[in-house]
């Protein structure tokens, strides 16, 4: 959908009437701005985040492929949770589920070519289309190579190599280029890990304390000059900490 | 059914950073005017207050401020023998759209181009020889130079409140500053930023080298500041969020926080939002532009009658909307004929991570343009003789960020993924420095902007078509550039380096800079250029094209503050030549 219709359209369109003081009665369908910079209570744009714990797009066969691929990008360690645990999988299934999984700002008009690397993405697939397909034909593969077992029936190893076959193009797949997806599906993992917890990936916000990223923190005045010193912030995500909001029991 | 409008002295298209400096000037003198944006409405407490400013995935990686290729996109092509296809999503530039344009979403690098600079061609023909110049190269002077334009950088920086450091106070150079910039008569509005570890280790390496390291010049606030129009920013916080994101705290200059608040207050200006600008409406002679024609997000279109139009979108937007238009003759690679589109051009960037197992970096103490930097290397501020290349740029190390789905640097040969690919990052993200390179580009015969034959945008049009590659002049100066970026990295006596060279060809795919230039050339006659030395066309006299388009060919620096330098200039000959004399104010 390019031209979402969202709360703010609505007041540019003249549907919401309190904030005429500032929109003057439009000669055009475009926002008439002039008089005084516009503001409206209530109007911020907020970023839509997780409400739900429910999966919305991917199957359970699919999560399954994923928890078990996401958990060899990055995995558990000494050094702390891995992918898995940070709930990159279901990240990924609320991206999917969302605008990026549709396309919903890419153009995806034909005619298609797959032309050359340096001309980026070419494929007619949206991401959620290319993730179904892909985890499919990944697993068609395993069966038809690897004794009939499917990618979450493999070893820690033979799934690496699988994923590694995909990074470097050696596994063709049927329909589907192996390397667009398996960048898409690393992307996604990292930003699964690394984004901020709204988003229902890094959970705990163990990506960011592994690094040692402070979050979504605004003010660091007085620590520019503070050189070399190791600076013991807890991370904070855009609604907090889970110490500022006690569990009630 | 097109709707016609009541007509108007002034109308801008496009309202970032050079439509809302032209709508206060042009205002000041009197004029009633109008500013069509394609994108919505936006401001810091409504689109990116400090309560969810810091958001990487939606900001970046969900380009929450960007031009939407679904509406509007481009072609690309390495060379005129391929077939370009569409740039399906963003990469390698992030074009802005809305209200302050990319102006919102910028890092705040604020430079002027070196006097020579303007003469490209002369200069390095007179110094290194006609032979310096590959005959495809299709450089040419600027028809404005450094001198000239200085007031007006002046008044760029000022409305901005740049924080810096002069180098050249009126011919004396000044300790500590950049010696090798062109004199300025008086030195930045604000002191330069505090400075974090990394750039200040890559200081002292460039100083034992030889160097002469100076702080960025920066539009993240070192302090308080109110400017000339009397609208105050607040001293940054160096939270690490400019590039790609709205600054929540209003210290980053933008047209929000320097000029929208004033011009929207005055009763003879008026901005129309969600608005696109289709073309440019011209009467029968073909000479005389009579206004614009818009499209609704609701698919109603309107002639906008004006006595002067201004193309104030982003370049790539000004070239698309004059062919569109039919106004101008469109560059042909072939022939070398036309000036539409011709000398396209970028930026060629590159980099070396240096990784310390002793040294703390904390690189989310970072602002857009807070870092440390050499121009030894950049424009002809060496000697090239013997090179195989004219140009050059800067070298820094900055500090922009420690966001950590774009900055998890990690060394050489390590995986892109699995436990050892964990452990790199864990163990490297706070101990990188990294010293950047950034480059000019020469325009070229075969770089160029035009119209594409089969794909076209949301509103039935012919997407532009871009070609482009790098050249050998510019291979070699970014291996020249890197080499240098190497050595300042090991000064700094890190446990290891990763170089990472500018390789192959153009890709559009990972993102490099937002500096696309040309296609709307300014020159000294119409054979080689769109525009004269006040940004006026020479086809359609009152007609002007604002922005990075003008530049004949890239230099090594950032383009906002020529572009805002080019804007002032502008307004100024249109208020003190036009106004009284409307008509071409150079004679072709």
């Amino acid at each position: 959908m390019p031209l979402a219709l969202n709360r703010r359209h609505l007041l540019s369109t003249g549907v919401a009437a309190g904030a005429a003081a500032v929109i003057n009665p439009p000669i055009s369908q475009g926002h008439e701005v002039s008089g005084k910079v516009p503001w409206s209570a209530g109007d911020a744009n907020t970023p839509e985040f997780t409400r739900s714990g429910d999966y919305q797009f991917l199957t359970a066969a699919e999560v399954a492929f994923l928890d078990a691929a996401v958990a060899r990008l990055i995995p558990a360690d000494d050094l702390g949770p891995g992918a898995k645990e940070a709930g990159a999988t279901f990240f990924i299934d609320h991206q999917l589920a969302g605008p990026y999984g549709q396309a919903a700002h890419w153009y995806m008009q034909g005619p298609w070519a797959s032309g050359e690397k340096t001309q980026g993405y070419q494929s007619r697939m949206t991401p959620a289309e290319l993730y179904r397909a892909a985890i499919k034909a990944v697993d068609e593969h395993c069966r038809s190579t690897l004794g009939g077992r499917e990618f979450t029936a493999l070893s820690p190893d033979e799934q690496d190599k699988v994923l590694s076959g995909l990074e470097k193009g050696e596994i063709k797949l049927a329909n589907i280029d192996a390397q667009t997806f398996f960048d898409a599906l690393l992307q996604n993992t990292i930003e699964g890990y690394f984004s901020d917890p709204i988003y229902g990936g890094n959970r705990d916000m163990v990506g960011w304390k592994l690094i040692g990223f402070p979050g979504a923190r605004y003010d660091y005045r007085d620590y520019v000059s503070r050189h070399n010193e190791k600076l013991a912030f807890e991370p904070v995500g855009i609604t907090g900490r889970p110490g500022w909001n006690p569990a009630k029991s | 059914m097109v709707k016609k409008l009541p007509p108007v002295d002034v109308v801008l298209v496009g309202f970032g950073w050079t439509g809302a400096i032209l709508g206060q000037e042009l205002t000041d003198a009197g004029l009633n005017v109008v500013a069509i944006e394609r994108g919505g409405w936006r401001d810091t407490p409504t689109d990116f207050a400090v309560t969810f400013a810091q958001d990487e995935l939606r900001y970046y990686y969900r380009q929450a401020l960007f031009q939407e290729p679904v509406r509007e996109t481009l072609t690309f092509r390495n060379s005129p023998d391929q077939t370009a296809l569409p740039m399906r999503r963003l990469g390698s530039f992030l074009p802005g759209t809305g209200v302050g344009g990319a102006g919102i979403h910028w890092n705040g690098q604020t430079w002027r181009f070196l006097p020579s600079d303007f003469a490209a061609l002369r200069h390095n023909t007179e110094r290194y020889g006609a032979q310096a110049i590959p005959e495809t190269m299709t450089i040419q002077d600027w028809p404005v130079g450094y001198d000239e334009l200085e007031p007006y950088y002046d008044r760029f920086e000022y409305l901005c409140g740049i924080s810096g450091k002069a180098g050249n106070l009126n011919g004396q150079i000044v300790e500590g500053g950049n010696p090798f910039e062109g004199a300025r008569r008086r030195d930045y509005p604000n002191p330069p930023m505090q400075m974090v570890y990394g750039p200040t280790l890559f200081g002292a390496a460039a100083k034992e080298l030889g160097y002469h390291p100076f702080p960025a010049p920066s539009a993240n606030m070192s302090r308080a500041y109110t400017n000339p129009l009397g609208v105050t920013l607040a001293p940054c916080t160096y939270c690490g969020f400019c590039e790609k994101y709205g600054c929540g705290n209003y210290s980053k200059s933008s047209p929000q926080t320097t000029v929208i608040p004033v011009l929207l207050r005055k009763d003879n200006f008026e901005l129309r939002t969600n608005s696109e600008v289709l073309r440019v409406n011209r009467d029968s002679s073909g000479k005389r532009a009579t206004g614009v024609t818009y499209v609704d997000i609701q698919g109603q279109e309107y002639e906008q009658p004006a006595e002067i139009v201004i193309l104030c979108a982003y370049i790539l937007h000004n070239v698309h909307l004059l062919l569109v238009s039919g106004i101008g003759t469109p560059y042909d690679a072939r022939s070398g004929e036309g000036t539409v589109g011709r000398n396209y051009a970028y930026q060629i960037v590159s980099g070396v991570n240096a990784f310390f197992d002793d040294k703390l970096f904390n690189p989310y103490i970072g602002a857009g343009a807070l870092g440390i930097v050499i121009d030894d290397f950049n424009g002809d501020n060496f000697d090239h003789a013997g090179k195989g290349f004219i140009g050059g740029g800067y070298l820094a190390c900055w500090n922009t960020n420690g966001r950590p789905i774009e900055n998890s640097p990690t060394p050489e040969n390590t995986p892109k993924w699995g436990a050892k690919w964990k452990s790199a990052v864990a163990k490297n993200y706070l101990r990188t420095a990294s010293v950047s390179t950034h480059g000019a580009v020469m325009s070229h015969r075969n770089n160029y902007l035009d119209l594409d034959p089969t794909y076209r945008n949301a509103y039935g049009q012919p997407l532009l078509r871009m070609t482009f590659d790098y050249t050998d002049n510019e291979m070699k100066m970014s291996e020249f550039l890197t080499e240098r970026a190497a050595d300042l990295a090991r000064a700094m006596k890190p446990r290891e380096i990763r170089i990472n060279a500018r390789k192959g060809h153009y890709s559009i795919v990972p993102y490099q800079t937002t500096h696309n230039t040309g296609g709307t050339v300014m020159g000294d006659n119409p054979r080689d250029s769109v525009i004269n030395r006040y940004l006026q066309s020479w086809d359609v006299p009152n007609l002007f094209v604002m922005g990075a388009g003008a530049f004949p060919q890239n230099p090594g620096y950032n383009p906002t503050g020529t572009v805002g330098a080019l804007t002032y200039w502008t307004a100024e000959a249109i208020r003190s030549q036009y106004l009284k004399n409307p008509g071409p104010l150079v004679q072709a």
